[in-house]
């Protein structure tokens, strides 16, 4: 009797064990098909001195990792994503976080602020590098009709190493910011609105109430978009290589327009892969080892 | 006592009047470009430069889209179309299949298995690139619109997994024992209770991963080469081979690539904000 259960319960867990295996099969081919097998084939591939097309690269071992780690232009690509990410999250959470507020403290009335405001998220990466191109021309763009409007002259924001890359800064933060404010709106409306009224009761005005309440309130839903903005920024690719395509003189090159113009453009996939394959290793150890400082800190409290 | 009151309230009079001001700054920087864009999609060629940019188009002129249009703008939009629904289709399928044994069954190397897609979330395209690129070389998919339906699958599955599993999750135990004692079997259980009740996962999933498809760049860029077979994204492009020094003529591009994102916010403003702000659950 008691045999007669446990192979019963056997084959039920056989059972789930099958109908699980079936319903997971696709999910789990295409992941390895798509993304494990080609993570792996770009590792082996960067150990090739390869063009792309001849049908015998040549094994160099580890030659494409030396030259990474003593190549200016990645490492100043590397920088510019840096500079890129830490100045996405310094302008766009903050801007974000304050509009949020005002939809929040404003109520209905605000509502229009909120659909004008979003109206950027509504066009692609590649949609808005184009139209910025144009809009910051020197004939005939935004900027540059503005200065002439009060007697200056055209302004080339894009064509000087100087302000390109913080052009583009500035562009991805046009793009990104209503992300933020949807999301912290999102995050008000977890905290709870009777938190508001007890708080007012208890006599907190506005300030005090964002400060003191709002705010840590707000903490899990900032520490996820300060990690999804972290993430984005490394791997930006499709506006800056519409825009700038990297240039003026590398002074907008990113890991990944670095990589996508070696592999594509010089047909150096040997290369390329290895740049890939650094580009990886460092966004991986960079998003690890923030996660671990925001939860640790989370769990020291 | 009085004059206190009334000092806190000038004073939150002023901050107000103060971020009612910035929230005004703020919208005319977030719509200048694409007003830019709009109005100047109707100009003529030189009315443009002549005129000055901020300057109304003398008439509402369709010209310019006339020309967008019958040129090959259609076939760009029908590929995207066509991407965009095999690859949803199969990407929501897939993704509730393996959804439902990861939030309702218990099986060895389930942990495992889920660790392991929802991993997947941080991983940057780019490094899956050359291996792509090849394996559709040799797939002999190499430009055409079918190399894209895997690698854009693929690219949202983890995310999918990640919100249909925790929404799987959250469908109440009682309903199951019930079904089970009916004597409904596991996979019939998936398809009539666990799928319909995980259909508002879905249509938010839908349009997260639809918008990311529809602005697709990098795959399509590099998957595809002939005219004939690239998605939307890449249609400005061509057009601006064409029309290098038409500034116009691919405002209007521009504006219609746009058009159908502006017809899902004016229809479905909640819907599509809320679509398109579930991958936040990242991190």
């Amino acid at each position: 009797m008691k045999k007669d259960g446990i192979t019963l319960a056997r084959k039920r867990q056989r059972n789930t064990n099958c109908v699980a295996a079936i319903f997971l099969a696709p999910v789990i081919i295409l992941l390895i098909v798509y993304i494990f097998y080609p993570i792996v084939e770009t590792f082996r591939v960067s150990a090739f001195d390869w063009n792309g097309i001849s049908s015998n690269p040549k094994f160099i071992g580890l030659g494409n990792w030396v030259k990474l780690l003593h190549d200016d232009k990645f490492w100043t690509a590397f920088l510019n994503n840096v500079k890129v990410m830490v100045l996405s999250i310094l302008i766009q959470i903050p801007l974000g976080i304050a509009m949020a507020t005002f939809v929040e403290f404003a109520g209905k009335k605000a509502t229009i602020f909120k659909i004008l405001w979003f109206i950027p998220m509504l066009m692609s990466s590649v949609a808005i590098g184009f139209l910025f191109t144009y809009a910051l021309a020197t004939n005939g763009g935004i900027i540059s009709s503005i200065s002439q409007f009060f007697g200056g002259t055209n302004i080339d924001l894009l064509g000087n190493p100087d302000t390109a890359l913080y052009t583009v800064i500035g562009v991805i933060a046009w793009q990104f910011t209503p992300f933020y404010m949807v999301y912290c709106v999102a995050g008000y409306t977890n905290v709870s609105k009777d938190v508001y009224e007890a708080s007012v009761i208890d006599g907190a005005n506005k300030r005090q109430y964002f400060v003191h309440i709002a705010l840590p309130l707000l903490k899990p839903t900032l520490k996820s978009a300060a990690i999804l903005s972290m993430v984005g920024s490394l791997k930006y690719f499709d506006l800056v290589y519409v825009m700038t395509g990297g240039g003026p003189s590398n002074a907008t090159e990113l890991m990944a327009t670095y990589m996508y113009k070696l592999s594509f453009a010089q047909f150096n996939m040997g290369y390329g892969s290895a740049v890939a394959g650094g580009m990886f290793i460092l966004i991986s150890f960079i998003s690890l080892f923030t996660m671990r400082i925001l939860n640790g800190r989370k769990e020291g409290r | 006592m009085e004059n206190g009151y009334k000092m806190t309230k000038i004073k939150s009079r002023i901050a107000w009047v103060i971020a009612t001001f910035f929230a005004v700054a703020a919208a005319i920087v977030a719509i200048t470009p694409f007003i830019f864009m709009v109005m100047n999609s109707f100009k003529e060629k030189f009315e443009m430069l002549t005129k000055g940019v901020f300057a109304l188009p003398d008439k509402l002129d369709f010209t310019n889209y006339i020309e967008v249009i019958q040129g090959n703008f259609f076939g760009y939009f029908l590929n995207s179309v066509l991407v965009l629904a095999v690859s949803l289709i199969i990407l929501l399928m897939i993704s509730a299949f393996a959804s439902y044994p990861l939030s309702r069954f218990q099986f060895g190397m389930k942990g495992l298995i889920y660790s392991a897609i929802v991993a997947c979330m941080s991983i940057p395209v780019h490094i899956t690139l050359i291996p792509i690129f090849k394996m559709s070389q040799s797939m002999r998919l190499y430009d055409s619109i079918w190399a894209l339906i895997g690698p854009y699958v693929a690219m949202g599955i983890p995310i999918s997994v990640f919100i249909l599993t925790s929404f799987m999750e959250q469908i109440p135990k009682e309903i199951e024992e019930a079904a089970a004692i009916d004597g409904c079997g596991k996979v019939r259980m998936f398809f009539s209770i666990i799928l319909p009740m995980a259909k508002p996962g879905l249509s938010t999933l839908a349009i997260y991963n639809g918008v990311n498809m529809w602005n697709e760049f990098i795959f399509a860029y590099t998957l595809t080469q002939s005219q004939g077979n690239r998605t939307l994204p890449l249609a400005v492009w061509e057009f601006k081979g064409q029309y290098s020094m038409n500034t116009p003529m691919i405002m209007s591009v521009l504006t219609l690539t746009v058009l159908p994102m502006i017809i899902l916010f004016v229809f479905a403003q909640d819907k599509l904000i809320k679509g398109m702000t579930a991958g936040a659950v990242k991190g």
